[in-house]
This record gives structure tokens, sequence and C-alpha cells, in this order.
């Protein structure tokens, strides 16, 4: 680094003498050093007499041997001989599918409402507020047993079930939806499907960089949707549709076909997607607030139409305020999943964390393999939201 | 135009607030007269047993008013509850202290010491009592909202010290003890705090020589205490970050030290910028606390939870949403009071007059 004459000199923080200051902070940290590493050798010492006094196995030899519980809901099956190994998959999937799901629903509900707290009708607002304010100062936990104990749980059977339009169906056994079936012919539309696509992304780039370079439109927006939907529906078409769904239908005392949803999921996807919607909420409208009304008038000076506005003006400066704590709002997000445990659905606190722990009794190891996991699941999230945001910051020209 | 008019004109200004209006009024007139007639006007309020409730597919807040005691103490033995009562009385007391608008510093800051560390140690031992002929009570014996208040009440106190010098330290110019803290913070942040309460569940022994005996709630608190010391290490580095380094070395150039350039110029300053975000992580505690029910302590709700299993009051639905609607009433009451409280410092910050204001020319 190169001192230019403006660069202040260094200030000395110590009223010390600079070579005593330097031997002070060299003796405090040597101090602090050795404790932390006298703290942490106590422990490890601790530990391996523990461990040796009460017999624990220790190692990751436990992954390959055979697991021999039940768990309640599967998206892969290894049959029988399922090792701790695929449990621990199989949980794994089960909190990163949950998380996703929350996710989804939480985003989504989170943008009406903030919207919906800025409406200029100011009973839309209020109704807005008051849904933020109930649900962000009730524990999540409560909500969720809510939603298990009191309002899932007690629903009719299944000859009694809610139904929607004949298609899913929700009871105390669980949430009913159609499946897809993929018939033969249905690589070559996905393929048409995916390709489209492609075109479409390239257009778009291409509609952006001439937008940078010239500040006119392509008008391109009508050509991408010729090329997103026009092929697709052909290609389905001359493969005869084929994508069918298979519809749960009442076939005795439980349903038949499609695909269950078991209640601790839908639970826990309800209460997670409403109680994150609430801080979403108030991060976006934080976010669209923190745009100057300046900017606003400013683009409606120059003659822009109100969607113009908020695609050019007011989105991609919100973004910049928004993503940050959306970000850490889906990590918290994926840690408030664990609270799986209070109703039992199988994620991987539960399933690894608890019933794992028991049988291996091996604490240690499976303790840092779930931590690990949930750390390294945030660590991904903030990646991701960390590349979003890359693209939607300020670029100082 | 009065208030009520400008309501009314933005909710018809546009046809498409029109349309907004109409829809959440019919989507009000939905729900509130429902939820009115079902928990106040339909609701059971009288008689001594369930039999009241049987068949009311309404309220029953003849269930909250049988099992207050419960709901307030959990097992905590019927005889022995005025020790507690004696506990939330001293806790009123000093809490008015604290309050009390006193001018002098210096005494201001002793009723502060006093009640923040004197209420702990007379507190402690008066509920678990075993010594002076008090009956001994082992903390699986203490429950209900008085142990969430327990629980928020230590991890605030213990959580914001520990929080503070690990914001302080995250930030010190000496290399190791700015990374040891940095870690220390992001490691726990990184965990759910159930993974943390199970941490301290079954790690604990195995890290403590044996023959160290601690029970559930100690594990329970020292993981509330850990976790939460993270959470206000990065609310109280924001509010070290918005420090102007001016300030510092003004005070460095009066000659002070850095504990009394941290404690007289830069703390004063960041509690005040700080206020609300450490409100709102109380507000956060305090919703956690229900979570120790996972690892088998009987706080609230899980007192709630065993009301509902017993076999008197499994006569419907009703008795389970009453439950959980008083539980909802209680946390809302006390979250909302703090965050309104905090989003009213927020907004008042700016225009206080701050001590270090200049002097008028």
């Amino acid at each position: 680094m190169s001192a230019g004459i403006l660069t202040p000199p260094r200030r000395d923080r110590f009223a010390l003498p600079r070579g005593e200051r330097a031997w002070r902070a060299f003796a405090i940290q040597t101090v602090v050093l050795v404790l932390i590493v006298a703290f942490l050798a106590w422990v490890a010492a601790n530990v391996i007499s523990n461990i040796a006094r009460l017999n624990i196995n220790t190692g990751f030899s436990f992954f390959a041997r055979p697991a021999g519980f039940e768990i309640a809901q599967k998206l892969i099956d290894f049959g029988d001989g399922a090792t701790y190994f695929d449990v621990f998959l199989i949980a794994l999937i089960n909190t990163v599918v949950l998380t996703a799901i929350a996710i989804l629903f939480a985003t989504l509900l989170g943008f009406v409402i903030g919207l919906a707290r800025l409406s200029s009708n100011q009973l839309v607002a209020g109704v807005a507020a008051t849904y933020v304010e109930i649900v962000r100062n009730i524990p999540l936990l409560l909500q969720l047993f809510y939603w298990y104990f009191a309002v899932l749980r007690p629903l009719p059977g299944p000859r009694q079930s809610l139904n929607f339009f004949d298609i899913a169906f929700l009871n105390k056994r669980g949430l009913f939806l159609p499946y897809p079936i993929f018939e033969s012919g249905f690589g070559a539309l996905a393929l048409t499907i995916l390709a489209m696509l492609l075109i479409a992304l390239a257009l778009a780039w291409m509609n952006a960089r001439h937008r940078a370079r010239t500040g006119t439109g392509l008008h391109s927006v009508r050509l991408i949707a010729l090329f997103l939907f026009v092929p697709p529906l052909l290609a389905a078409w001359l493969t005869g549709f084929p994508l069918s769904w298979d519809v749960p239908a009442l076939a005795g005392f439980n349903f038949a076909g499609g695909m269950t949803v078991i209640p601790e999921f839908v639970a826990m996807a309800i209460a997670l997607s409403l109680y994150g919607a609430a801080y979403i909420a108030e991060i976006v409208r934080s976010g669209i607030r923190a745009v100057p009304v300046g900017q606003i008038d400013a683009a409606r000076a120059i003659g822009l139409r109100p969607g113009q506005i908020s695609r050019f003006v007011v989105i991609p400066q919100a973004l910049r305020v928004i993503l940050p704590p959306l970000g850490t709002q889906y990590i918290v997000l994926l840690k408030n999943s664990s609270l799986a445990a209070a109703i039992a659905y199988p994620d991987l606190m539960l399933v690894f964390a608890g019933t794992v722990l028991n049988q291996t009794g091996q604490p240690l190891e499976v303790m840092i393999v779930t931590m690990a996991s949930y750390a390294l699941i945030g660590l991904a999230i903030g990646a991701a939201i960390n590349l979003l945001n890359r693209r939607v910051q300020l670029v100082e020209r | 135009m009065g208030k009520l008019a400008a309501f009314l004109k933005s909710c018809v200004a546009t046809p498409f607030n029109i349309v907004l209006s109409i829809l959440t009024v019919l989507l009000i007139a939905w729900l509130l007269p429902e939820l009115i007639k079902w928990a106040l006007i339909d609701a059971v309020w009288s008689g001594n047993s369930s039999k009241a409730c049987e068949g009311h597919d309404a309220a029953c807040w003849v269930f909250i008013r049988l099992r207050f005691d419960q709901l307030l103490y959990g097992p905590y033995p019927t005889s022995e509850r005025w020790r507690v009562d004696v506990v939330a009385a001293l806790a009123v007391v000093a809490i008015a202290f604290v309050l009390m608008p006193v001018r002098h510093a210096g005494a201001r800051k002793l009723i502060g010491l006093v009640s923040l560390v004197a209420l702990p140690v007379v507190a402690a031992p008066l509920l678990a009592g075993g010594f002076l002929g008090l009956k001994p009570v082992p903390t699986v014996d203490w429950g209900g909202i008085m142990l969430n208040i327990v629980i928020a009440a230590w991890s605030i106190a213990t959580a914001i010290p520990l929080g503070l010098l690990l914001a302080l330290g995250r930030r010190s110019e000496m290399p190791v003890i700015s990374y040891a803290c940095a870690t220390f913070i992001e490691l726990w942040r990184s965990l759910p705090l159930i993974g943390v309460l199970f941490l301290a569940v079954v790690m604990f022994p195995l890290f403590v020589p044996p023959g160290f005996e601690s029970d559930r709630l100690v594990r329970a608190l020292i993981a509330f205490t850990l976790f939460n010391a993270a959470i206000f290490a990065e609310v109280f580095r924001g509010g070290l970050q918005a420090i102007p380094h001016g300030q510092r070395e003004a005070a460095r150039s009066l000659g002070l030290g850095y504990w009394r350039m941290t404690g007289l110029v830069v703390l004063p300053q960041v509690v005040r910028i700080v206020m609300p975000g450490m409100i709102n992580t109380c507000v956060s505690i305090i919703k956690e606390t229900t979570v120790v029910l996972i690892i088998g302590l009987i706080e609230f709700l899980a007192v709630l939870q065993i009301a509902f299993s017993d076999p008197e009051w499994l006569i419907g639905d009703q008795i389970r949403t009453t439950g959980y609607l008083f539980a909802a009433v209680v946390f809302w009451s006390l979250c909302f009071a703090l965050s309104r409280y905090s989003a009213r410092l927020d907004r008042t910050m700016g225009a206080r007059p701050g001590p270090a204001k200049a002097p008028a020319a």
C-alpha cells in the first residue's frame, strides 16, 4: 500500500511509548492464547477420559452399519437395509426440502404483505401491519403447536376430507396431492422447453446489453414470449401431451395414488412460512422505503410509466437493501426448521441428533456431523444470496 | 380533513383500491366476528369442572382459570409457591428502583448495581431452597411461566455483558483476541438454538470431569447465555461501528486509557444507538424460552401440553385452542409492548439531544 500525502499518519492508540505498547499487546495476547489453548486442552482431556471411562465407541464407522428404524417421510427409499449414512441423507433431504418450501412461500407471502403495508389504501396497509405485529410477537413454537395440534390433527378422517376441486385432499393423515407421470415422449418435450428457455435467456441478455449501450429497448419481450410458448406447445401437441397426473382418489379407508405429504410437514411448512413472511414483509417494506422519493419523481419527470418506474427505478434500488437481510432471514428459517423435533417431523435434528445419537451412543461424532450440516447449508444459502447480491450492487462507473 | 376522512378517502381513491378495500372488508367480516363469537361471546366463563365446557364449541376459559396456578408455577410444590411470589415481588421492587428518576449519577449506579446483583443472589437460593429450613426444590420442579421468566431474565442479564465483551474483543487491534472472539461469535451464530440445547444436554457431561454435577436447567441456561451472547455481540458491533473515530481520538488526546475511553466515551453513545436492537433481541429471547420444552423442561407451553392430555379435559378440541389462545395473548402482550417501546426509541433517537451537543455559539 502506498502512503500518499493525503493518508493521515497512523495514530498511536495507547498513551504508552511505542515499544512498551507493543510489548504489552504481545503479553496480553500470549496470555489469552495460552488460556484458550489450556481450556481447549482441558476439555479435550476430559472428553478422552470420559470416553474411555464410559466405554463409548469412537470414529465414524457407524455410518456403514444398518440403522434399523423407520422414518415417516422418505424421499429416497433405501429399503430395509438402510445404513446410518442413508438415514443421514434422508433426514438431510427432509430438512432441505422443508426449508426450501418454507423459503418459497415465506418470500411470496412476505413480498405481498410488505407491499400491502406500503399501499396507499390505509385499510390494506393496516391489515398487513396487524398481521406482522401479531405473527412476529408470538413464539414460533406456539404457532407450530397451534397448526399441528389444533388445526391439522383434529381434521376429519379420509372419508370426510377437505376437498380442493377433486384434485387435492386434506385430512388428519396428511395432504394428498396429484403426482406427475412422465410418459414416453416427455424427454423430447423437456428438451424443447429447456432449449427455448436458453434462447429466451440469451435474448433477454442481448436485450439488456443493447439497453445498457444505447438506452433504448429492443422490444423483444414479445419475441421472447413467442419462443417460450409456441415451440413447447407444438412439441407437446406432437408428442401427444406426454404428462399426466396421478390424482389421489378415495379407496376404502384411505387415499390411493398421488403423493402424500405427512401432516407434520404441512404444519411445519405453514408455521415457518407464515412466521418468516412477517419478517420478510418488514425487510421488503424498509427496502422499498429506502428508495428516495426524488428517484420516483425524477422517473416520472422523464416520462416513465408506473410499471417502468417500478421495473427500472424502484425494484433495482430496493433489491440492494433487501437482499442482504433477506439472506440472513433465509438462514434463520433454516435454523428454525429444527423446531421440527417438537412435533416429530423427521428432520436432521430429530432423526440424527435424536434417534441416531441414542442408538449409536456416540454424541461427539453425531453432534459434530449435525452441527456441521446446518452450518454448511447456512453457508450455501449465504453464498447463493451473495452471488445474487453482487449482480444487483451499484456499479460505479 | 379529519383522520377518518383521509382514511376513507384512501380506501376508494382508485378503482384498484376500491377492489382491494372490498376484498379486505370481506376478509375481516369473515374472520373477526367468528373469532369474537368463539373467544368471548359463546365462551364458557363460569364453572368448576370440565363439565361446564363439554359440548360447547367455544373458548373454555374455565380450563385456564382452574389450571392457572399450574401455568404460573408448573410442578413447583404448592406449599412453597409463596417463595416464587416473594421473588416476583422483589423483582418488581428492583425494576421500580431502576426506573426511578434519580438525578444523582452515583446513586443511579448504586441502585442499578444493587438491583442487578442482589436480586439473583437472593432469588436463586430462595427458589432452590435447602437452607434455613426451606424445603429444597430441585430445578426439575421449576416450571410454568415462572421458568420462562427465570430463563429470559438470566439470559438477558448474562448475555448482554458477555456479548459486549465479545463485540469489543472482535474489534480489538490485537489479532489473537479479535480472531478468537470472531470465531466464537460465528460458531454459535451458525447453529440452531435447539442444536445448542441438545449440545448442552448431551455433550456437557463429556466436556467436564466426572463428578461435576449439573442439572438440565443449568445446562440450558449455559446454552442460552452463549447462544444469545453471540447475537448481542453482533448487535453491539453495529453500534461500535457507528461511533466516529474522532470520538475515540478525542478521548485519547484527553489522556484516557482503553477502558476509560470505552466506558466513558464510546459505550454511552453505543448504548443509545443499539437500544432498539437490544430490545428486539430481548423479545426473541422471551419467545425462545419456549424451546426448552424440547429438552424436557416444563415451561409454560409444556404445562399446557401436559394439561391437554389430562383425561378430565379430553372433552374436545376447544380446550387446546383455548390454551394456545391464552398463551398467545400472554406472549403477545409482553413482546408487543417491548417491540413498540423499541420502535419508539428508534424513532425518537435522532430527535433527542445528545450529550455531545455542540455549545451554542
